[in-house]
């Protein structure tokens, strides 16, 4: 610890940071432009100048800037010294002179960095009598606004997305006051992480697009902690609501997690809540869907529930409350998991690592540590875009020790950069083609699934003799194998990342084989799995059988009954397999949010909240069970949290009267007694009745405005607000003002911190996790349970075969996942289906690109553009994974190719 | 497209430096040098044989004054108007070349035979005022050389 | 009077070549230093002789050099000699490169071998075109003799020699954003600490140095370090390249020993004033000095002397201000070059040079306020060093402050009188 002096009082404080993340944690209000807490220091802005003195005796002192000053021990510094102060004054004077002052009209306004840090600053009057520059704005896709007339050049937006997050399309153009950011021609912003430039710029150059079309101030929407639900990481979000509409969703800090940023799909996939598609009431079908009021449906169901007579399909999308209550509901010998008995199986493979406790599955953050990755079978740009990001700053890191030794600061990230130059650490991605990734990898090797497994095994033997060796790898893949596991064993801190994308378990297994290979006694290896969706670790935990096996339910058994929780199962298997399950029922009830091909077929049709008017819990990809909380009460009463539905259809089976009904924190404590792995799900939150000072926690910001005006075009009289009797939250205004616990946090807001960076005040140290911890908890204890087991399935050589092709599923982060899709922009950036091919396979098929060809699979037939991906290794043909049209294949599967539409 | 001399010229720069991106500033003086100013199109060209996007390449071009991102003349005058040239009156020598040739700073004569721009010091301040065009300096300036210095370039 | 750096420099002829350089001693320092010193000797022979860097701030050589890591065997280091001279009212260096190109490319080989670095660039700025000519010529010429190249001079000592020419910035001039433009790069300042001389030229380590001061390396390798400290009777070392424009009788530039004062450079070397002009002030060092008055004209032109007048030595050329200049109309023409030249990295120089540009224009122009009067002097305040993120705002500032000081009458005459009064 180093003492440091700030105006004459003596602090305590971690030596080596920079003057100004210390002042901000020890809860200063310093402004700052260019500073960011992930991003660290350039020192361009001169926003956060303060004195430092050579002694306790110099009283003159000299301004520096804090940002790009390390703590040292015995400092002397003012933050209130008046020719400091003055000229941070001066700074926001600047930086207004081109400023247009349109606060009024701006997306910005009531959350602005800018307004904050001028309003500390106590700027007020305008002297620049000049008129003041102007640009013109740049059209950048459907997700972001450019308004560069807002810009006080503070470099950030560069910064993040062409040094942090590797884009290449936005820059800085020009020089002295004319330097302007954007591309270099209007077009779509290309980074998967865009949306991040709407909250690190801090004033409105870049804001949000999808917020315009219902737009609403920070203040007055009502918002709630919650989970991004679009894929299998977890990110924690901010979502918030007014008049019925979901209307936004940021970033919420989690030191562990996602730190400072969220993903694009993650930021604008949100739009199915508000969509027209949206169940609206409980349908019964007789010949012709009928709408049924609560009394009609629940006479059906009592006629059609019958015990030992229903099946349950769960869901991987569907909170653990909901897939736990369809569980009570139906029985634990009747309740399958909602994915292919391919899906399944894979994950009880990665349940057995991660319970096995060799290997550790990191946090993304731990990920942002390592020093070598190995990919394998993932493009996980596309498959888990913040795991990609954390892989990018992790590469970054390595040459970090050589700045060490010449006092560089891990925060200088100018000198760190001029330094590193274009030095990294070491990335090896085995994929079948290219991923964005590649241009940070040595050399990308493009590899069919098998042959990725294949090189797995070899580096894993290479690393450790018990593990088995594949045989018949050329010299070539040897010589490859033995690099990677030279660099791997070198490492400090390795990395191996693999997952279910290419539905292939050989690939896992190999990867745990290295893992397991490199782990030694102290230090474990780390293993990133990277599964499907966003609570499939959650659902495969419950360890259910697979669909495969309620198919054989229905055919062996005397089944009359089928509820399927929010599944599309047309996702989950082949046209023709789930066609048959469906018509094997007589009844079929789906309870979902979002009509699709399942629930079109459903007899009883029941409409569920999405995670936005739900309370839930689900386990990311690390084993981290995470809470997200319902952000409003819906106007439509039917959308109830399926839970909710399920457990009150309980008394149709069991005669409980509905009193009984069980609370969410009641189901998880439930669940938690009958399945132990789930231990602490039912603790990451506070309870229900908990309160500070007697009050609960508000959803909207004490500066909500138009309560009674909202809703006075319908009814004069105010309505009472909704209450929520699930958490310790409210839905209004009133409640208590000061610091929620970490897991409760509905936005972050401090006094005179309007905008998203009030985060700082949240934190124990700048970019450390939240006060009281970070929220969630990981179920994996990672105790070494069994004996070290070496996997032994090494594949044969991959042989393509004439006429019939391997079809690799291709994730598009922008398309293949079920819900974001409908978010118009979303769609906008997804890929029209296509079919890749190498191009000598194309020449064999006499097909150049464009063409159409016909591929036949699983007895469905497509007619896709051919598009020729080079590096795609012979015998591969990929097609994008789950968008619009592509549907209803069973994973992994082959195909066979025709030119044209014979 | 680059011409293969271009190309050739442009490869032998990357070859002198560690990383491709730091051969820009001389392919973009390459190219300017063959086609005169560097045009979308050029940028694209030299971006892709960089392995930089045209945003990297274009941040770095219009960073500096004499990269040309818009067509000019045959002949670039470059007046300067910096102090010493300041003192010793190089306005009049603008104005005389406004009445001589309708244009005024940054402006091109509509038959393209010059472009004339201000420019920052040229480093001949003992005698002032001075401009250059193209390759060619002219110091001691008075409003009588003008005209005679004009007739070189056609 | 010994003029080391300009003895062979004759404009009537041209330049010298490989063989007059030759047949005038040229080169004997590189033999000197590579077959019978240790890179540590010259480097501290270079301390002792105090030279002091002519590229503007002045900083000790040897000093600076003394901070390159040298334990570092295999490891790329680079030596760069600054030849981007864009200072308005400097022009000095563009001699040295246009009369004697070898003498420069002598001291970078001396410099290079002091700090083991193998790789060499001159930054020249692209105006000169027939000192580009000439180097490259140069740079063949010492290559072809050996003084370049692998093993020089059997010394297995190894030194690769570019040139590059900038694109016009006068950013490109500051020394780490330099770096930026030899990588490739916008040339935007880089943050010191670290400085260049541990983490420069991609990333490795770095010495720039000015051409001037480079120059004067062989010959103290030649003479010695006391030689070099005598050259001057003052207390700087060496002798330094002067220069004058503006409304004399005869500008141009002067080899002459350091702290020759300012009077006899003005009267004796550039002929006094022109006809029918009067002298006001002078910036002594270039664009960004505070002005030098009529008081000040016995001051010597060395670091110390000039500090205590209020300015600073710079470059040692210097700019004068006759009477029938409109002082307000010079300062602009100086402001709106430095708010041109911002790179716009910071705040301050960004934002705060455009401003006191328009404030000065519209003083000039009979538009402006008493206020504006403050409004400036804030700006020199808070454009101060160590407020921006280099030098270049700083240096704005200078001729500024001091121009409010000494000519404060002339700016509120404009002002109240709502014109130029030389207009
Ligand atoms: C804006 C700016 C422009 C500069 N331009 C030049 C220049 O053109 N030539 C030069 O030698 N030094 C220039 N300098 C000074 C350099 O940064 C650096 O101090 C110098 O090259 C070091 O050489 P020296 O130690 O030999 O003086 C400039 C500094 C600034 C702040
Ligand atoms: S656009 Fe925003 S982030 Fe970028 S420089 Fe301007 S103010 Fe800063
Ligand atoms: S935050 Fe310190 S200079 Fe910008």
């Amino acid at each position: 610890m180093a003492t440091i002096y700030i105006d004459h009082k003596a602090y305590e404080v971690t030596p080596g940071k920079n003057v100004l993340e210390t002042c901000l944690t020890l809860g200063f209000d310093l402004p700052y432009f260019c500073w960011h807490p992930a991003m660290g220091s350039v020192g361009a802005c001169r926003q956060c100048a303060i004195k430092l003195f050579k002694d306790e005796e110099d009283t003159k002192g000299r301004l520096v800037m804090s940002c790009m000053e390390t703590v040292k021990d015995n400092m002397y510094l003012s933050i209130e010294d008046p020719s400091a102060r003055a000229f941070r004054t001066q700074v926001i004077e600047w930086l207004m002179t081109n400023h247009p002052h349109d606060c009024a009209v701006c997306d910005e306004g009531g959350s602005c960095h800018l307004q904050d840090m001028t309003v500390m600053t106590g700027h007020n009057y305008r002297r620049f009598q000049f008129p003041k520059r102007s640009y013109k704005n740049q059209y950048l896709g459907p997700f972001i606004n450019h308004e560069m007339n807002r810009c006080i050049q503070c470099y950030r937006c560069v910064r993040f997305y062409k040094d942090y997050a590797g884009g290449k399309d936005l820059d800085v153009f020009a020089a002295h006051n004319h330097v302007y950011f954007g591309r270099a021609a209007d077009g779509t912003l290309e980074s998967e992480f865009s949306g991040n430039l709407a909250e690190v710029c801090p004033t409105g150059v870049f804001t949000d697009k999808s917020l315009k079309s219902h737009y609403t101030r920070k203040w007055d929407m009502t918002m709630a902690p919650s989970i991004c639900q679009h894929c299998s990481l977890g990110c924690n979000i901010i979502a918030g609501e007014r008049y019925g509409e979901l209307r936004q969703i940021t970033n919420r800090y989690n030191g562990a997690v996602n730190g400072y940023f969220i993903c694009d799909r993650g930021r604008f996939g949100y739009e199915f809540v508000n969509s027209i598609n949206r169940i609206q009431q409980p349908l019964v079908r007789a010949h012709i869907p009928e709408p049924a009021d609560k009394d009609s449906l629940y006479r059906q169901l009592a006629i059609i529930l019958t015990k030992h007579r229903t099946i349950g399909i769960a869901s991987p999308r569907a909170s653990l409350e909901a897939n736990f209550a369809l569980r009570q509901l139906v029985g634990k010998e009747n309740f399958y998991q909602g994915v292919s008995e391919t899906e399944a199986q894979l994950m009880r493979n990665i349940l057995l690592t991660l319970n096995a406790g060799h290997t550790h599955s990191p946090s993304l953050k731990e990920t942002e540590a390592a020093d070598v990755v190995f990919i394998l079978g993932e493009d996980l740009t596309n498959s888990a875009p913040m795991l990609a990001l954390a892989v990018r700053q992790a590469i970054r890191k390595v040459p970090f020790e050589k700045a060490a030794q010449i006092s560089i600061p891990t925060w200088h990230d100018a000198a760190l950069r001029e330094l590193a130059q274009e030095e990294k650490g070491e990335l090896f991605i085995a994929y079948p083609t290219k991923t964005k990734l590649d241009e940070l990898a040595g050399k990308p090797l493009h590899l069919s699934p098998d042959e990725i497994a294949r090189l797995g095994y070899a580096v894993a033997a290479y690393l450790n003799t018990n593990s088995p060796a594949p045989e018949g790898l050329s010299k070539h893949s040897l010589k490859l194998a033995r690099h990677i596991a030279d660099s791997l064993k070198k490492a400090k801190n390795s990395l191996i990342i693999c997952g279910t994308s290419l539905f292939n378990e050989a690939i896992i297994n190999a990867a745990t084989n290295i893992a397991m290979a490199l782990s030694g006694e102290e230090k474990k290896a780390n293993l990133s799995f990277i599964v499907p969706e966003c609570n499939s670790m959650g659902l495969a935990m419950m360890d259910a059988p697979s669909l495969t096996y309620a198919m054989e339910a229905l055919e062996n058994r005397d089944i009359d009954t089928v509820i399927v929780l929010e599944n599309d199962l047309y996702r989950r298997g082949g046209k023709k397999e789930i066609d048959l399950l469906l018509e094997q029922r007589k009844n079929l009830v789906v309870l979902d949010h979002l009509h699709h091909e399942t629930s079109n077929k459903a007899s009883i049709l029941i409409p569920v909240a999405t995670f936005a008017e739900a309370e839930g819990t689900i386990v990311n990809n690390e084993g981290r069970a995470q809470r997200f909380f319902q952000v409003f009460s819906p106007k439509n009463e039917n959308f109830r949290e399926s839970w909710s539905w399920l457990d009150e259809f309980r008394q149709f089976q069991n005669g409980i009267s509905p009193e009984e009904l069980q609370e969410p924190g009641n189901l998880l404590a439930g669940m938690v007694r009958l399945m132990p792995q789930f231990k602490g799900v039912d603790t990451l939150s506070p309870a229900a009745d908990f309160r500070i000072s007697g009050q609960k926690i508000p959803r909207e910001p004490h500066r909500y405005s138009g309560r009674t005006a909202m809703l006075a075009n319908i009814n004069v009289s105010e309505p009472k607000p909704p209450e929520d009797h699930h958490s310790a939250l409210s839905f209004t205004m009133e409640g208590y003002k000061g610091m929620p616990p970490a897991p409760l946090i509905p936005f972050f807001w401090a006094p005179g911190w309007n905008s998203v960076q009030s985060v700082n005040k949240y934190q124990t140290e700048v970019g450390g996790s939240l006060r009281g911890g970070d929220p969630g908890e990981r179920l994996f204890s990672e105790i070494r349970s069994a004996e070290r087991r070496y996997q032994n399935h090494i594949p044969p050589t991959f042989i393509p075969s004439a006429g019939e092709w391997l079809i690799l599923p291709l994730p598009h982060i922008f398309g293949s996942e079920e819900l974001s899709i409908y978010s118009p922009g979303i769609n906008e950036r997804s890929p029209k289906p296509y079919i890749a091919i190498n191009r000598k396979d194309a020449k064999n098929l006499n097909a150049v690109e464009n063409d159409l060809v016909q591929l036949r699979i699983q007895d469905q037939s497509y007619f896709l553009p051919v598009r020729i991906m080079e590096e795609l290794p012979e015998g591969l043909a990929g097609i994008p994974y789950q968008i619009p049209g592509l549907t209803g294949i069973s994973w992994p599967a082959k195909g066979i190719l025709t030119k044209g539409n014979t | 497209m680059l011409s293969t001399d271009e190309i050739r010229r442009i490869d032998h720069e990357i070859a002198l430096v560690p990383v491709r991106k730091a051969a820009s500033i001389e392919a973009l003086k390459i190219v300017q040098h063959h086609r005169g100013w560097i045009s979308d199109e050029s940028l694209q060209a030299i971006a892709a044989h960089l392995g930089m996007s045209a945003e990297e390449l274009d941040s770095v071009a219009t960073f500096y004054n004499l990269i040309f991102r818009k067509p000019v003349g045959r002949n670039i005058i470059l007046l300067c108007d910096s102090i010493s040239c300041y003192v010793m009156g190089y306005e009049q020598i603008y104005t005389h070349l406004q009445a001589l040739l309708h244009i005024k700073f940054g402006e091109t004569t509509p038959d393209d035979r010059f472009t004339l721009l201000p420019n920052p010091c040229l480093g001949s301040c003992d005698h002032a005022p001075v401009l250059m065009i193209n390759q060619d300096t002219y110091r001691d300036l008075t409003t009588e050389k003008l005209q005679e210095i004009l007739k070189e370039y056609k | 009077m010994e003029r080391p750096l300009t003895q062979h420099i004759n404009f009537n002829r041209s330049s010298l070549n490989l063989k007059d350089y030759q047949s005038v001693g040229g080169y004997q320092a590189v033999e000197k230093a590579l077959t019978s010193m240790a890179p540590g000797d010259i480097t501290k022979m270079v301390i002792e002789a105090d030279l002091k860097g002519r590229g503007g701030a002045g900083f000790s050589t040897g000093t600076k050099w003394s901070f390159v890591p040298m334990n570092t065997l295999g490891q790329t280091k680079y030596l760069i000699a600054n030849a981007d001279e864009m200072e308005p009212g400097t022009f000095k260096d563009r001699m040295l490169l246009e009369g004697n190109p070898h003498q420069l490319i002598e001291g970078m080989i001396v410099a290079a071998y002091a700090i083991q670095a193998n790789i060499s660039y001159v930054f020249l700025r692209w105006a000169y075109k027939k000192a580009a000519w000439l180097i490259k010529h140069a740079i063949e010429e010492a290559y072809t003799a050996g003084y370049l190249g692998k093993n020089i001079l059997g010394s297995g000592f190894n030194l690769e020699m570019h040139l590059h020419t900038g694109i016009g910035r006068y950013m490109c001039g500051e020394e780490t954003a330099l770096l930026n433009a030899l990588e490739g790069k916008r040339a935007t300042p880089r943050t010191k600490p670290p400085f260049p001389q541990v983490s420069g030229l991609f990333g490795k380590p770095t010495i720039v140095n000015n051409v001037e001061t480079l120059c004067n390396i062989p010959h103290i390798v030649n003479h010695g370090a006391d030689w070099f400290k005598d050259l001057s009777p003052g207390s700087d070392a060496g002798t330094k390249i002067y220069g004058i424009s503006g409304r004399v009788n005869k500008p141009g530039l002067w080899e002459l020993p350091m702290g020759t004062t300012v009077r006899e450079l003005l009267e004796t070397h550039a002929g006094g004033m022109k006809k029918g002009v009067s002298f006001r002030a002078v910036l002594p060092g270039g664009a960004s000095t505070d002005f030098l008055v009529e008081e000040h004209l016995d001051v010597k032109m060395d670091y110390k002397s000039i500090a205590a007048a209020g300015s600073r030595l710079g470059t040692g050329t210097m700019i004068v201000l006759d009477d029938q200049t409109c002082p307000v109309g010079f300062i602009h023409n100086l402001e709106h070059f430095f708010a041109q030249e911002s790179c716009g990295w910071c705040t301050p120089c960004r934002e705060g040079l455009p401003w006191t540009e328009k404030i000065l224009l519209s003083i000039e122009n009979g538009t402006g306020r008493p206020e504006d009067l403050e409004l400036l002097e804030m700006h020199t305040k808070h454009l101060g060093p160590g407020n921006t993120f280099c030098a270049l705002a700083p240096g704005a500032m200078e001729p500024l402050q001091s121009g409010l000081k000494y000519f404060r009458a002339d700016f509120e005459k404009h002002i109240k009188e709502k014109k130029c009064p030389w207009r």
